[in-house]
Formats: C-alpha cells, structure tokens, sequence
C-alpha cells in the first residue's frame, strides 16, 4: 500500500472515531415533509408522556415508531389526528403542521380525522355488511348515490388488495371475515375517505403470520399513494416495510433516520441495544 | 435474567470458532517454514494434511452463522459479527492454504543446497504471522487500533516481498542451473504476499464490523 492511501486510510480512521465517517443522521425534512411536528410535549394530568419530540414525516413515504411498551409512540401517533383529545387530563403544548395547517390551532377536528385516518391493533369493524362498512364513512360525507357508492367501495377495496377475496359478498356481514381480511377492511374503511395520511396503531399484531405479510405488502403498495405512520413492535417488520425509523424510549425521540441505518448502524447506544434485543 | 443470554453465548462460541481457526493457520504457516528451512518432507506433508482440519471449521463456521442468522434474526452489531465472522473464516482458510502451497513447494525443493538465506521469506513470514495474531486479537477484541496496525505490517510483507523478488530473479541470471529451487522460492514469495493481503481484509471486516463502516486498507 502505498503512502498517500495509508495517509488516506488514516484520514478515515480519523474521522471514524470522531463520527464523521459515519454516515450523518438523515436530515430532518429531507424529502417533501407532509406532518412537521415540532416541540411537541404530553401530559396525563401531572404526568409528562412526550418530552420535546421535533421530526418531519416525509410524504408518501412508511415511517415507523418502534420503542418499548410505554415509551410513547402510541401516544404520539394518536396526537396526529387528536384522538387525544378524548382524554379530559390530556395536556399538549408545541406544534404539529399538516398540509401547512396547525392541527391543534384549527378547530375542524372532523376534518382533520378525514385527511388522516387511522386502522387499529384489532379489527374493528360495525357490525353491517362489507359493503356498509365500506361506504360508512363517504355516506356520512353526504354521498348517496348508489353508482357512485359502488365505485368508492369497489376502489376502496381494491386498494386494500380485498376485492377479490369478497367482492361476490360484499353484502354479507363483515364479521364472517378471517382476522387478515377485517383488517384489510379496516385499511379499505379507511381508504374510502380519500386520506392523505393513515396512521396504524401494530396493525398486525393480532393477525397471524400469514395476513401479517399480506398486510406489510398492502402497506408497500399503498404508500405510492399515502403518507403512512405506523406503531410496531415487530423490529423486522419495521425493517421490512418503513423508509425511517423513529426509536422512542421514556417519551422521547432518541434516534430518527434512515430505515436502513437504523437496523445496520444505530448511532446511539441505547438504539442498539434496543433493535438488537438487549431490552425492552 | 440478562435478556438473549443465549445468543450472547452463540456469539461467543462463534468468535472461539474463529480464533480455533486462527491459530491453527499460524502453526501450520510455522510448520511449513520449520519444513522449509530444515528440508523435512515429512513436516511438509503434516501440514497438508492437516489443513483438512482448518477446512472443517470454515465449514462449521458457515453453518453455526447461517443457522444464527435464521434462527436469531440478527441486525446492527450483531449481524455485522456474524457476517464478518463469515468472512473472517474464509480469509484465514485460505492463509492456511498458502502454507500448504509453500508446504508443496518445500517438497519440490526436496534436498537441494537451500538458497532460502538470499531471501527475506522467514521475515516475511514472521511478520505474516504477526499480522494474523493482531487481526485475530482485534476481532476478539474489538480493538480498531490494532485492525490499522495490521494494514501498516503489511507495508512490509510488500517491500520484502520486491527486494525478495528482485533478489531472487538476479540470482537467476547468473545461476541458470539453480532454477528449479529459485522458482519454488518465487512462488513461496508470492504465497507470503497473498497470504499478508488476506489476512489484511481481516483487518478491514474487523473494522467494519466494529465502525459499521467499510474500509480498504489492501488498495
């Protein structure tokens, strides 16, 4: 080896051990940002659930939010569309912007749950027909007619990857489903409001491993098409289907990047001993 | 309870795996030098055979790693010394088959008047084997300071490797009848130079696994 690459090899240790080598953290806001949340603390009466959490969530893109149970992620994704809301004690103070707007300053809750929708950890379906489950929301919209009905549901389940599987009995009760497709449904429930985000609290979590993958195919597809926020405790699905990763521990944000650094070369200690198993 | 307490003892059997290896392939660079300069077949043919031993624990190697990976499903740190483990073990597996080649050689030269004293070949050697020591130690380790060090013996291992070359060549030129043994002893020179760049890409999968970060020290 010659001098001037052993001067260059020593450069790279060099810079190794000062941390520049490594690549740097992905810049927050890096692609086009759909959801900027920034300073965003929580409190449950006296008691402080999210600690400062700053990050942008790029559009069209998977972000996941993996961390121990209790850490706050759940927390988190509900203030997205303001289910917290619901809880009297709940205090929030900093900014989340979507679609240039502050959701917490604009006062249209309906229409924000409509921009950002959200599927749960089990199934939950209305105890109606696929179909009804389907065109609930567009109907509670004003929309009526039944032509137009049929395409949002057809749409809406297609986009799901459900169609074929119950399009001969879309009037049938959804509760006859499997687990995997009700969940689907969920997905297509969802779909039918013509979101711009969809947020998934361990979507599939209660799916055995077969309907998991169907669904983490589903979720690759469909961020061609929506900005996708989902809570897993499942590492290697977090690996398989998000493009960033955000690990939360005790309420705040310790690493944000790049899916792939995340699960290859975590900068902060506690990051790594998470993915690699060593707690929560 | 210390959580994957099992894993952390598979990883640990795995890196004892690597270092059994190791030292196997300096005694058998060692033993193919003894055979080398006291022109022992017998010690020569030793070392070809046993280098089976080395090539059974690549192999034990490569199925304990893919069956951790599929087993364990590995990520971060963890995966990186399980790959790097993998490919530590098939650069130490072929180091200990240029000590068979020069082993071979050696059997070429057979009783010859030895010319070995005109070359830096058992230098080259030591260092060599310094090198594996310090890659070794670094993997165990974990030691990125050492994983360079290796990459500047090598310097070495290169510029005996031309004197050696030059030498021997020269001698050539003038001792036609010699050329048998010289050859041998161009080709042991050559396995030395080889067996120096593997044992540097240790190094670098030891850098890589501890940085995270891929480094070319053979260039």
């Amino acid at each position: 080896m010659n001098r001037a690459l052993k001067e260059h090899t020593k450069e790279l240790v060099k810079q190794n051990e000062t941390g520049k080598g490594i690549s740097e953290m992905a810049q927050r806001g890096k692609g086009n940002a759909k959801i900027k949340v920034k300073d965003l603390n929580l409190f449950y009466g006296e008691k402080q659930a999210l600690f400062g959490v700053s990050l942008d969530i790029n559009e069209k893109e998977v972000t996941a939010l993996i961390g121990p149970s209790g850490c706050g992620k759940s927390t988190f994704l509900r203030t997205l569309n303001r289910m917290n809301d619901l809880i009297d004690s709940v205090k929030i103070t900093g900014d989340i912007i979507i679609n240039d707007e502050n959701i917490y300053t604009s006062s249209d809750v309906i229409k924000l749950r409509t921009k950002v929708g959200m599927v749960f950890q089990k199934p939950n379906l209305f105890p109606m027909s696929i179909y009804d489950n389907v065109a609930y929301g567009p109907r509670g919209q004003g929309i009526k007619n039944k032509k137009e009905l049929d395409k949002i549901v057809e749409e809406s389940l297609r986009g799901a990857a459900i169609w074929d599987e119950v399009k001969d009995r879309l009037k049938t009760s959804a509760l006859g489903l499997s687990g995997g497709q009700q969940q689907r449904v969920c997905i297509a429930r969802a779909i039918a409001m013509k979101p711009d985000v969809i947020l998934m609290d361990e979507p599939t979590s209660a799916l055995d491993p077969i309907s998991t993958l169907k669904v983490e195919e589903l979720i690759t597809q469909m961020k061609e098409d929506f900005t996708i926020v989902i809570v897993t405790h499942n590492m290697q699905q977090a690996a398989r289907i998000s493009d960033k990763t955000a690990f939360f521990l005790n309420g705040e944000v310790v690493e944000y990047d790049e899916t792939d650094n995340i699960f290859s070369t975590p900068k902060d200690q506690r990051t790594e001993d998470y993915v690699t198993g060593r707690f929560g | 309870m210390v959580i994957r307490e099992n894993f952390e003892n598979s990883l640990q059997e795995l890196k004892k795996k690597i270092s059994d290896m190791g030292e196997l392939s300096i005694q058998a660079l060692e033993n193919a030098f003894i055979a080398l300069k006291t022109q022992d077949v017998e010690i020569a043919l030793s070392v070809i055979e046993e280098d089976t031993e080395v090539d059974d624990l690549d192999d034990e190697i490569n199925q304990f790693a893919v069956w951790l990976i599929s087993k364990e499903q590995p990520v971060a740190r963890d995966l990186r010394e399980i790959i790097g483990a993998l490919k530590i073990s098939s650069e130490i597996e072929r180091v200990a088959d240029f000590a068979v080649n020069i082993s071979k050689a050696t059997i070429k030269i057979g009783k010859s008047k030895s010319l070995l004293e005109l070359t830096h070949l058992e230098k080259m050697k030591d260092v060599s084997v310094q090198m594996l020591q310090k890659a070794l130690q670094s993997f165990l380790e974990a030691n990125i300071v050492m994983a360079k060090e290796v990459s500047d013996l090598e310097d070495q291992v290169d510029e005996y490797n031309s004197e050696t070359y030059k030498t021997l060549t020269n001698y050539l030129r003038e001792h036609p009848e010699d050329m048998d043994q010289l050859l041998q002893l161009i080709f042991i020179n050559r396995h030395l130079e080889r067996a120096a760049d593997h044992i540097t890409n240790i190094a670098e999968s030891t850098a890589y696994l501890i940085k995270g970060k891929i480094y070319d020290f053979n260039s």
